[in-house]
């Protein structure tokens, strides 16, 4: 069968060239299928499988209080860190795109810096500032502000803290892609035609940057589900999120069973998610 | 140019950002200097002890050496596959390339804890046909961080990919270059620059992986994040202060450096 190339030209040589190209696609796809599409489906089986077969377990995900109360906190958090972290991220973002040169490679390195610093340096350095015998509650205690130190990590202010210092900075590339495409001339015909700074803020700077926000809000609530790093040792096991309570059915309190439906459930959780939004971008985009 | 400047609410505003960004990374430094066993700040007795115990518990620098040859060769095979298929998408452009990139995407959009479980399920069942990789072994961290690193590659790739002439390929190949000679004589020379990048990003992301690494390792793959993981769920150990001032370090030295070079290169042009 003769195939086209890119620009249309067809291929003469023989099949053999083919078919090596095709070996250049095969040997990723084949070590994704067997080290993650194969086992995935393992672990689907687990979840109607053990300990025994059914869908028990999915009845279990869906209707035991424990689980769904860590459901319904896994969603609040990540709703409010979603929406801390958009914010956040848009006020720093205003300035690295719109400052002055110098205020643009400050606040790039504070963006920067914090972003190639792994997950449990960043975790561990909010220990360092939240906990009781940590640099907030010693300052406080030393300057007389604080009677006694007040509880700022284990619990579920540590973990939004903690997260949204983490997310922001996702939150800022998708935010700063669309502040780059604001066409300059709307901003100035606001002001022309007398629109106060705010207004033009408010009303024109804001809704042309709205494709980014979204985009940035759904970046950050798909990563901030999966977390598991940054609440398990921020909440310090009190506030424990869906990704921690996989691993302790795991790990602590086996019921592998139980933590394969909930991870299947995740799965299609976040698929229907990203389709959902790649249909509402196709529709807007027309 | 900008005309509009921001004012001065929202550079106040972006400030306090700023401050909230750095003030985890700042606020590790007086702790690890602190002579107390447990985390606290040094106040007026500054001591070196828990930088010390780095050098003189051997366990923290296997821990670094592990997790320098883990990401060595997850690097080094995650870009070389990613690199094979980038180029096998960009060459025979086929007709299911949307399928195949979601595919090779799914590690990277699938929710971290669910990669984990899948790898855990894995490398388990690999440990019951050999001892060489599978569960707590330097071979299956390695093979495990591949996947989870591999779909970063794959965006790098493409992208340099997408920024080279087609008509360079076209060119060589109407004079008679052979596949071997275009990949290896035209085509990877011009995206070096990306397959470096891939190179750096996928060891960096293996180096500091915590969330796989957790489900698939145990007492004998002990990685650098593993061991500060263990001494930062229940006591902490002011030890992980030492090391995190030591990371925060690097990090900030390399991105400073990295920045100067290109403020060097803008002024040059």
């Amino acid at each position: 069968m003769p195939r086209r190339n890119g620009r249309g030209i067809l291929l003469t040589r023989g099949g053999i060239m083919l078919r090596s190209r095709l070996l250049l696609l095969a040997p990723l796809l084949m070590f994704l299928a067997l080290a993650y599409l194969l086992p995935f489906l393992g672990v689907m089986r687990w979840s109607v499988t053990l300990p025994e077969p059914g869908l028990g377990q999915y009845g279990t995900a869906l209707s035991d209080p424990l689980v769904l109360s860590v459901i319904w906190r896994t969603v609040r958090i990540c709703a409010l860190v979603t929406v801390l972290a958009v914010a956040a991220g848009y006020m720093i973002t205003l300035l690295w795109v719109r400052g002055g040169p110098w205020m643009r490679l400050f606040v790039e390195l504070c963006i920067l810096i914090p972003f190639w610093i792994s997950v449990l340096t960043r975790a561990f350095g909010w220990l360092a500032m939240l906990s009781n015998r940590g640099v907030l509650n010693t300052w406080g205690q030393d300057l007389g502000l604080l009677a006694e130190p007040l509880t700022l990590v284990r619990n579920e202010f540590g973990v939004v803290i903690g997260m949204v210092h983490f997310l922001i900075p996702f939150a800022v590339f998708p935010l700063a892609s669309a502040m780059r495409t604001v066409d300059e001339r709307v901003l100035l015909a606001a002001r022309g035609m007398g629109a106060s700074r705010a207004r033009i803020f408010w009303q024109v700077f804001v809704p042309m940057t709205r494709s980014g926000i979204f985009g940035a809000m759904l970046l950050v609530f798909v990563f901030a589900l999966g977390f598991f790093v940054t609440p398990a040792i921020l909440g310090g096991g009190r506030s424990v999120l869906v990704a921690e309570l996989i691993w302790l059915r795991i790990f602590q309190s086996p019921d592998w069973g139980l933590a394969a439906a909930i991870s299947v459930i995740m799965m299609l959780a976040i698929g229907l998610l990203l389709m959902l939004t790649m249909r509402f971008a196709k529709g807007t985009g027309r | 140019m900008t005309v509009l400047r921001p004012g001065l609410l929202a550079t106040i505003l972006a400030a306090l950002v700023a401050v909230f960004l750095l003030m985890p990374l700042i606020a590790v430094v007086p702790v690890s200097f602190t002579p107390g066993r447990n985390l606290s700040m040094a106040g007026d007795e500054w001591s070196l002890r828990h930088y010390r115990a780095l050098i003189d518990n051997p366990a923290w620098l296997q821990g670094v050496w592990l997790s320098v040859r883990i990401g060595l060769v997850a690097s080094l095979f995650a870009t070389a596959l990613a690199a094979a298929f980038s180029l096998g998408i960009w060459m025979l452009q086929p007709r299911l390339a949307g399928l195949y990139m979601g595919i090779a995407m799914l590690p990277m959009v699938a929710p971290p804890v669910v990669s984990a479980l899948t790898l855990y399920f894995f490398l388990t069942s690999l440990s019951q046909w050999n001892g060489v990789i599978g569960y707590d072994t330097f071979m299956g961290v390695a093979l495990a961080h591949a996947v989870m690193v591999a779909p970063f590659a794959v965006v790098l790739i493409t992208v340099a990919l997408s920024q080279l002439d087609r008509r360079i390929d076209l060119a060589a190949r109407s004079m008679g270059a052979g596949l071997g000679q275009r990949v290896f004589r035209v085509i990877l020379p011009n995206i070096r620059f990306g397959l470096g990048a891939a190179l750096f990003l996928t060891f960096v992301l293996s180096w500091e992986e915590i969330g796989v690494t957790l489900f698939i390792t145990s007492v004998n793959a002990v990685t650098l994040p593993r061991m500060m993981w263990m001494g930062l769920r229940d006591n902490i150990d002011p030890a992980i202060a030492a090391i995190s001032v030591l990371l925060i370090v690097i990090v900030a030295l390399v991105v400073l450096i990295r920045t100067a070079v290109q403020l060097r290169q803008k002024g040059d042009m």
